[in-house]
């Protein structure tokens, strides 16, 4: 009697261990996907409302020019973030890779930002980007009168100074990443690169950087997906201003949640940025997967 | 002799537990949290505790409001609403519409409300003809507040048309002096809006465009006229107003580095604070043009069970509305009372205006409700108008690109 209890215990401890946690993420992720998705296609205002009127919350989406800036913002930042912060990381890592001699100090400041908060990070830029408190007042201060450096208050250029404060932040860590990757790339190959006499350029730029492709995989991953759910970033920097052209889908959304009683609206924001991650991650998990397979 | 006291004090104590159980109670979801304003809601407080009543206090603060209206909303789906709510101009009509308020008409009528309250503020009150919500204050919104000494120095007079303003700030900013002290902020950019348009529309054209939404009136001409001011507006103010706090304004006003700030009466709780004196230190006028903004902050009455629960709500609602809380309140907080019967001695000369101003448009009909502060539309219009007065206010967009996007924006918005 107490073998086979014991044996079957042995074969379902692992389900009856995750199923709770499975249970949970099917409601309150997938579950909670579908509601939205659900609500999205109502006339929800104030509370949520079951009746399906179709595609109506959608197309006034698109027809709102608020909406259009949000989503265009999300392009613009996203694409200049992830190609900067992966450029300056991968200078970074380059450059911390020559075998200087305080390399774990410079690693330790280069890294620091990430420690940061997004809420602290926009909270110091705003003061720096300030031109009557930071950057500008102090250079006007020494005596460069026309010195001008007003991003902030500009509603064309305010969107960049979030890049700005974006790239601070995760250039460290992306470095970090690539540095990792740097090392482990075989040490033989770059000694018989450098026996050919093949100038270090070349090497970095044929060899080195070529065969750390899965860790730029990695580093875009990590970055489009911090870029779409950007919120406290802009929250703290800009507040979504000047206007709102600074506002991105994560801030749309919330105001149409909880500032205006519009829940229709946040849903139907909230299932494009879905949208948006989904054409991002699911060509990744397939290649990732069919790997595997072929593997 | 100890011995009696204690007996004394201990069946005080039971006699006040006993009641205590057996009185009304109110549970009150509000965010007052800071300063003058939690002041003022202790007065409440203590009002209800010592007619018997016991409060339990529910403050959610942060967002203006955001926080406690998504603690709300949780609450009312959980079938579990608070006794009073603090709420405000058409999202009452809105919760009420959501079947959960309550009905306080058989207070109101024994306390002769429509007798004491302006017409148009008892509107908000009522819900379908029964009164649903009590109202608390009523806060001006197109006020101008200058520094008096700014003032004096370069020989200007409080404004009272538009092109007044304009010629002091032209003069005002040869002199070095910033004209518009002003916080780049989406809800302080349609403040200044719907002021500016108060006066150019009309108190008859501002209700058609902001609470009648009448397309015409908002594609006009003299709505142009008002884009056309808000551009001049735009450079009256400092290159470094984005995202500035309003009270940051106000205290640009106070030190003398700015001249005029154009804000609700709250920004007299910020002068008051420092040791202004009004007529002295500081001057107020309403924005140039007829007709007076309100907003009225006020407590919405939820649908709930329970004797002592709709006790507590009934003793609540004729607190507020109630002479003496309606005084102390509206002196903490730089308000005026809703009700027109308190006496005002104790008040500044600038609620004197207030008041006197408030009576005079409800005789006239230009007594309107403030569209910036939530009491003319509901979220998603209002949002929809803000969203395009910040726009243009900051960015080169034309005055007719901006009405013709306004046209559109609030079509868009049901």
């Amino acid at each position: 009697m107490e073998f086979p209890m014991s044996e079957w215990l042995e074969n379902h401890l692992p389900k009856i261990v995750l199923a709770p946690s499975f249970i949970a993420v099917l409601v309150f992720v997938y579950g909670f996907i579908g509601w939205t998705a659900w609500v999205s296609f109502t006339r929800s205002k104030l509370l949520p409302k079951y009746e399906i009127k179709g595609f109506i919350q959608y197309e006034k989406l698109f027809a709102s020019p608020r909406w259009d800036t949000a989503f265009e913002n999300l392009f613009v930042f996203g694409a200049l973030f992830i190609i900067i912060a992966m450029v300056v990381g991968l200078l970074l890592a380059i450059m911390l890779d020559q075998q200087i001699r305080t390399e774990g100090l410079i690693r330790t400041i280069y890294l620091y930002p990430m420690a940061l908060s997004m809420i602290v990070t926009g909270t110091a830029w705003k003061w720096i980007l300030n031109p009557g408190l930071g950057l500008e007042a102090t250079i006007k201060g020494w005596g460069y009168n026309d010195f001008s450096f007003d991003w902030i208050v500009n509603s064309e250029m305010a969107i960049y100074t979030i890049v700005l404060a974006a790239v601070w932040q995760s250039s460290g860590f992306v470095m970090a990443l690539f540095l990792a990757g740097l090392r482990s790339v075989d040490g033989e190959i770059i000694k018989a690169a450098q026996v050919d006499g093949i100038p270090t350029w070349r090497i970095y730029t044929a060899i080195i950087i070529p065969s750390m492709a899965p860790i730029f995989l990695s580093a875009f991953i990590v970055l489009s997906h911090l870029a779409i759910k950007s919120f406290d970033l802009v929250i703290a920097l800009t507040g979504g201003g000047p206007g709102y052209s600074t506002d991105l889908p994560a801030t749309y959304m919330y105001a149409m949640a909880f500032s205006r009683g519009d829940i229709g609206q946040a849903a139907s924001s909230a299932m494009i940025m879905m949208l948006v991650v989904f054409t991002i991650v699911v060509p990744y998990l397939y290649s990732e997967l069919r790997t595997k397979n072929d593997g | 002799m100890k011995f009696t006291a204690i007996a004394a004090i201990s069946s005080i104590a039971l006699s006040s537990a006993t009641s205590a159980i057996a009185g009304p109670e109110a549970e009150v979801l509000h965010w007052w949290t800071s300063g003058g304003e939690a002041k003022s809601v202790a007065v409440l407080q203590k009002e209800f505790a010592d007619n018997g009543g016991t409060w339990t206090d529910m403050p959610v603060a942060g967002g203006g409001g955001d926080a406690a209206m998504a603690a709300l909303r949780a609450r009312v789906l959980s079938g579990n609403a608070p006794t009073a709510v603090q709420l405000k101009g058409p999202a009452i009509q809105e919760w009420y519409e959501e079947g959960v308020l309550a009905d306080i008409s058989s207070v109101a009528e024994a306390q002769g409300w429509s007798a004491v309250l302006p017409a148009s503020i008892a509107g908000h009150m009522k819900c379908e003809g029964s009164w649903c919500a009590a109202p608390v204050n009523v806060h001006r919104v197109d006020w101008i507040w200058a520094n008096a000494s700014v003032l004096e120095a370069n020989g200007i007079d409080m404004p009272s048309t538009w092109d007044e303003f304009n010629a002091a700030a032209e003069k005002l900013q040869a002199a070095g002096i910033i004209p518009l002290a002003h916080g780049g902020q989406a809800w302080q950019d349609a403040t200044v809006f719907e002021a500016v348009a108060l006066g150019i529309l009309g108190a008859n054209g501002f209700h058609k465009a902001f609470v009648e939404l009448d397309e015409e009136t908002l594609t006009s001409d003299a709505m142009v006229a008002v884009f056309d001011q808000m551009r001049k507006m735009r450079g009256y103010v400092d290159p470094n107003f984005s995202g500035r706090d309003w009270n940051l304004a106000t205290a640009m006003v106070m030190n003398g580095e700015a001249a005029f700030q154009i804000m609700g009466d709250w920004a007299k709780g910020e002068f008051m604070a420092a040791g202004k004196v009004p007529g002295e230190d500081f001057l107020c006028l309403s924005t140039p043009g007829e007709g007076f903004l309100y907003n009225v902050d006020s407590f919405a009455m939820f649908a709930v069970d329970g004797e002592d629960k709709t006790q507590g709500q009934n003793l609540l609602a004729e607190l507020i509305v109630g002479q003496n809380f309606q005084k102390v309140f509206n002196l903490n907080k730089g308000s005026i009372p809703a009700r027109t019967d308190v006496a005002l001695d104790e008040f500044d000369t600038c609620a004197h205006i207030s008041a006197a101003d408030m009576s005079a448009s409800s005789l006239s009909g230009s007594l309107l409700p403030s569209y910036a502060h939530g009491m003319a539309l509901r979220g998603a219009q209002s949002g929809a108008i803000t969203d395009v007065v910040t726009a243009h206010f900051n960015s080169d967009m034309s005055s007719a690109e901006a009405v013709a996007q306004l046209a559109k924006a609030v079509a868009n918005s049901y």
